[in-house]
């Protein structure tokens, strides 16, 4: 028994509701009492979809436990057969239904439906949400491709792109721009999946050269099975950020039998000149701790290290099947790897990594808010906010674009950090000026003064400041005057020093400079 | 499936079907029950698929730690049931350390525990020995193959009802309970009104302190705040409280005639009576009436959820004319709702439980100008040009009693002017004003 106040991932079976979703032409019957169709809401609210996702749940009750709940069962799947005609049927079993040992995919075998039926065992209490969803493409592919033969004239620069998902963070953009990058550089991209396909696209998975797999969590299984199975070699670079877009184009061109770039460039591509120009140099050092998924964290620690000369102060994922790959990149780091799926082992690793941006999820999002530290949401699992309505990809050239504003803009105070310096005495900008844009004789206090950070860690009991150090702290300036507070209460505290005076102050700044 | 059940009796003619549910398990109650009772944190104990319900219905909204938690039952603790207590024990230990601020900690049972028979009341007890009752522990189930959605907080109620300390029953017996969770500022309101029209030791369950309970007997009468509470109920009968019957504090009509209930059962005079509700009365005439254009002659169609749906039809159809084309409810207690029952104009469709896609159907075929329903089907609805309201407010937003009758005719109007302002109708505001 494990107590959990937050989940990162949700059971297996909402990640072979993720593939269903993605797909066209599959529906689900899953065994499940009635309160498991909170799922629904996943899709059509945080994800904002037009349409159900396409499953059935046979949502018995405790009456029926007493009958036959694998009647129930039996009855939902034909109606479903009937009502939405899909190409193929899924079945499966929520956690609870798994405890009945109905043995859904047996079953379904009975019914005589006139309709593929692609059974799985997705053992709840072992597993979770992304280890499902690979597992659900998985059975699919193999079910739809594993008959098929390859056949003998393939064009080279043919390629398949695996495992966007429903529900995935900027899935949806991601392929557009990738597929857009590619065919500029003259590859066919022919399936991509699950996102869009259908069970008959899945069939014609081995008709392409070689696949292309953009999120390993959900497609590293079926790609190394399709080339298992069907020779079809893989390319599984992320194009996350640009140098790794580099990358992926020329390992993309090799694959494909297309000669290699002489140039470069992009011009779509502005994050490189962004983070070079003068305005990025307060962005020098920055510390940003990371946690997400692996794609995500891996992607993320790469850029904010090499493409923007932030400082990683913490790296982790809580999918323990990519820990290996996580520990790997957080050694180029000098980091350990944080490896957990409890969010109260993140909250203290922030607060003992002292980061000044965090890019995470939407759990991460909450302890950052708490802790007043800028943050970005850069993976699953998102809120609806994370669904944007503007095209904003994290993969490829334009993907390097968005990545940069959404990093750098929580960090804008700290941009107008170097101006401001300048006007400190000004009144418009001093702490008890109104906001310039409200009537001059306005008596509002200035909207942004900082409040101290609260640290839950530092702050058991208060460190006392005398008057002279209050005094003294006044003169920072409002926008890191929180920072400098909480950084000298740290160190007080660490040195047991009560109260603090300008002298402490002073030291702690020191102390801290870099 | 897809037949109709046959019903006991031929009266009335409520549609029962078997079918694909699409509503909430009572786990989901916790969400307020953890907000109204400060001290309280409940700890379910269940699967991943419980932990990532509370946290998809409710856990992104809400930005501190939250009171409530799941210990998600794993592998080893299906393999050999001997040491799940064991480790239930551990876990509530760790979240004691944690939060050693816990008054009352509620076990709340979900399917995969109920399933494989884990005797949660025989865990409450052996907590409370250990931690001499230091918080208090009790338990109840909010299982989805039990309860829905508001079931999980009748089962809670009942839970507190029949946990009932003896040593607290010293104190004076209460004369008035008043159950079902109400908003905080609705309680108040309430306990005012009660207060004027003289009734003594008036006693809310949930209360907002896990503590503070008066003892329950012959003498006390209770009356339900919310038409879910069949199970609380029973409880308080079988504590020797008698019901006082009458309709649900929805709108000016229902809180006045709940009102009237209680003023009848302890024999407060009418002139008295008219003395206390004459100004709130009015007050809510004049709220609703600001939303009644936007809402009068549509039809409406309620999908099940929260088993307030007959008092809201009851509402929009008597006191903001809509024309209610479908009540569905997750489950009606026939006893509770009788009155509201009654007061629905005769054709209009009950539906109990339900089968979602044959519902759907219904609904399309037709064409309401709004659907209530739940989160779960209303951006589809939408996406077809019908417009929808998410049930889940009505639970969430304090909408009972005379000060909240203006907000509730708002939650049913604002769909309806948003149809207009993103469409260029004319505003129906606009025909009243002038
Ligand atoms: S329906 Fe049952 S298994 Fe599903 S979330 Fe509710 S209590 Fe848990
Ligand atoms: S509730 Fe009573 S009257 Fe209605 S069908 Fe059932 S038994 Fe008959």
């Amino acid at each position: 028994m494990k107590l959990t106040m937050w989940t990162y991932e949700g059971p297996p079976h909402v990640g072979a509701m993720r593939i269903a979703a993605s797909m066209t032409g599959v529906h689900y019957v899953l065994h499940a009492p009635q309160g498991d169709t909170y799922a629904d809401l996943l899709f059509t609210m945080i994800e904002r979809r037009q349409s159900r996702p396409p499953v059935t749940y046979t949502t018995f009750q405790a009456r029926d436990l007493a009958g036959s709940t694998a009647d129930v069962f039996k009855t939902a799947c034909r109606d479903a057969v009937d009502r939405f005609q899909p190409e193929a049927l899924l079945v499966g079993a929520s956690c609870t239904a798994e405890l009945l040992q109905d043995d859904p995919g047996g079953l379904a075998k009975t019914l005589d439906v006139d309709v593929p039926v692609v059974a799985l065992e997705l053992p709840s209490y072992q597993k979770k949400e992304a280890w499902g969803a690979a597992e659900t493409f998985y059975r699919l592919v193999r079910h739809f491709a594993g008959g098929v033969s390859r056949p003998s004239e393939i064009a080279p620069n043919s390629c398949n792109i695996l495992g966007p998902t429903a529900l995935g963070f900027r899935n949806r953009d991601d392929v557009v721009e990738i597929r857009r990058l590619l065919e500029e550089h003259g590859l066919d991209v022919r399936v991509v999946a699950p996102l869009g396909a259908s069970p008959a696209d899945l069939a014609r998975l081995p008709d392409a050269a070689f696949n292309i797999v953009l999120y390993p969590e959900i497609a590293d299984v079926t790609a190394r099975w399709l080339k298992k199975t069907h020779g079809m070699p893989f390319l599984s670079t992320v194009p996350i950020g640009v140098q790794a877009t580099r990358a992926f184009l020329a390992e993309a061109r090799a694959m494909a039998g297309l000669p290699a770039m002489v140039d470069a460039s992009n011009e779509q591509e502005r994050s490189t000149w962004y983070a070079k120009s003068v305005d990025s140099n307060y962005l020098t050092n920055k510390r940003v701790f990371i946690f997400g998924d692996a794609t995500h964290a891996i992607a993320a620690a790469r850029i904010a290290s090499r493409e923007l000369g932030f400082k990683v102060c913490g790296l982790g994922t809580y999918m323990r099947e990519f820990a290996r790959d996580v520990r790997e990149a957080a050694e180029q780091y000098g980091i350990e790897a944080l490896i957990t799926d409890d969010h109260l082992d993140v909250e203290q690793a922030i607060i003992a990594a002292r980061p000044e941006l965090v890019l995470g999820t939407q759990m991460e999002r909450h302890i950052a808010k708490r802790m007043r530290v800028p943050c970005a949401v850069i993976s699953a699992p998102v809120h609806v906010q994370d669904f944007p309505a503007r095209y904003s990809p994290q993969m490829g050239f334009e993907g390097a674009n968005v990545i940069f504003d959404a990093w750098v803009h929580p960090l804008m105070m700290g941009l107008e950090e170097h101006l401001l310096q300048m006007f400190r005495d000004d009144f418009e900008f001093n702490d008890g000026a109104a906001a310039s844009h409200l009537h001059e004789t306005g008596t509002a206090k200035a909207p942004v003064d900082a409040a101290p950070i609260i640290m839950p860690d530092a702050v058991d009991q208060p460190v006392g400041w005398t008057v002279e150090a209050e005094k003294e702290l006044k003169k920072i300036p409002f926008f890191v005057r929180g920072k400098a507070r909480r950084n000298t209460e740290l160190f007080a505290a660490g040195k047991g020093i009560q109260p603090i005076t300008v002298e402490t102050l002073y030291d702690a700044k020191a102390h801290f400079a870099r | 499936m897809n037949q109709p059940l046959p019903t006991p009796c031929n009266t009335g003619s409520t549609i029962r079907q078997r079918g694909q549910h699409e509503v909430f398990c009572g786990l989901t109650s916790i969400i307020w029950l953890h907000r109204k009772i400060p001290d309280a944190f409940f700890l379910v104990v269940g699967s991943r698929t419980c932990a990532h319900l509370i946290q998809s219905a409710a856990g992104v909204m809400i930005f501190s730690e939250p009171r409530f938690a799941t210990a998600i039952m794993d592998e080893r603790d299906l393999a050999g049931m001997a040491d799940m207590h064991d480790e239930l024990d551990e876990v509530v230990e760790k979240l004691l350390e944690r939060r050693p601020e816990i008054r009352m900690l509620v076990l709340v049972g979900s399917c995969p525990s109920e399933v494989i028979k884990f005797d949660l009341g025989r865990a409450a007890e052996r907590l409370n020995a250990r931690y001499a009752s230091r918080p208090r522990v009790l338990c109840y189930s909010g299982s989805g193959i039990e309860t829905t959605f508001t079931q999980g907080e009748d089962n809670f109620l009942a839970a507190l009802v029949r946990g009932l300390p003896g040593d607290i029953r010293s104190g004076r017996p209460a004369q008035l309970v008043v159950a079902g969770s109400l908003a905080d500022v609705v309680e108040d309101q309430m306990a005012r009104l009660l207060a004027d029209l003289g009734i003594e030791d008036v006693v809310f369950l949930p209360g907002r302190s896990s503590d503070v309970l008066a003892p329950i007997g012959p003498q006390t009468r209770y009356v339900l705040a919310q038409p879910y509470l069949g199970a609380t109920a029973a409880a308080l009968e079988s504590a020797g409280a008698r019901r006082i019957d009458g309709i649900f504090p929805l709108g000016e009509e229902g809180t006045t005639a709940w009102l009237q209930a209680i003023a009848t059962t302890f024999g407060v005079s009418a002139s008295r009576f008219e003395a206390v509700t004459a100004a709130p009365r009015r007050r809510a005439r004049e709220a609703t009436a600001h939303y009644r254009p936007w809402i009068e002659g549509k039809r409406i169609f309620l999908f099940p959820d929260s088993q307030m749906e007959p008092s809201l039809a009851r509402y929009l159809n008597r006191e903001l004319d809509a024309e209610i084309i479908e009540v569905g409810s997750p489950y009606l207690h026939r006893e509770h709702v009788a009155g509201e029952l009654a007061m629905l104009p005769p054709g209009v469709s009950i539906s109990e439980g339900q089968d979602v896609e044959v519902q759907i159907d219904r609904c399309r075929a037709a064409r309401p100008d709004l659907i209530v329903c739940g989160m779960g089907l209303a951006n589809p609805f939408e996406a077809q040009g019908l417009v929808t309201k998410w049930s889940i407010e009505f639970a969430f937003t304090p909408i009972q009693g005379y000060e909240q009758a203006g907000d509730l005719a708002e939650l049913f109007a604002r769909p309806l002017m948003r149809q207009g302002l993103l469409s260029g109708a004319a505003s129906p505001s606009r025909r009243v004003a002038s």
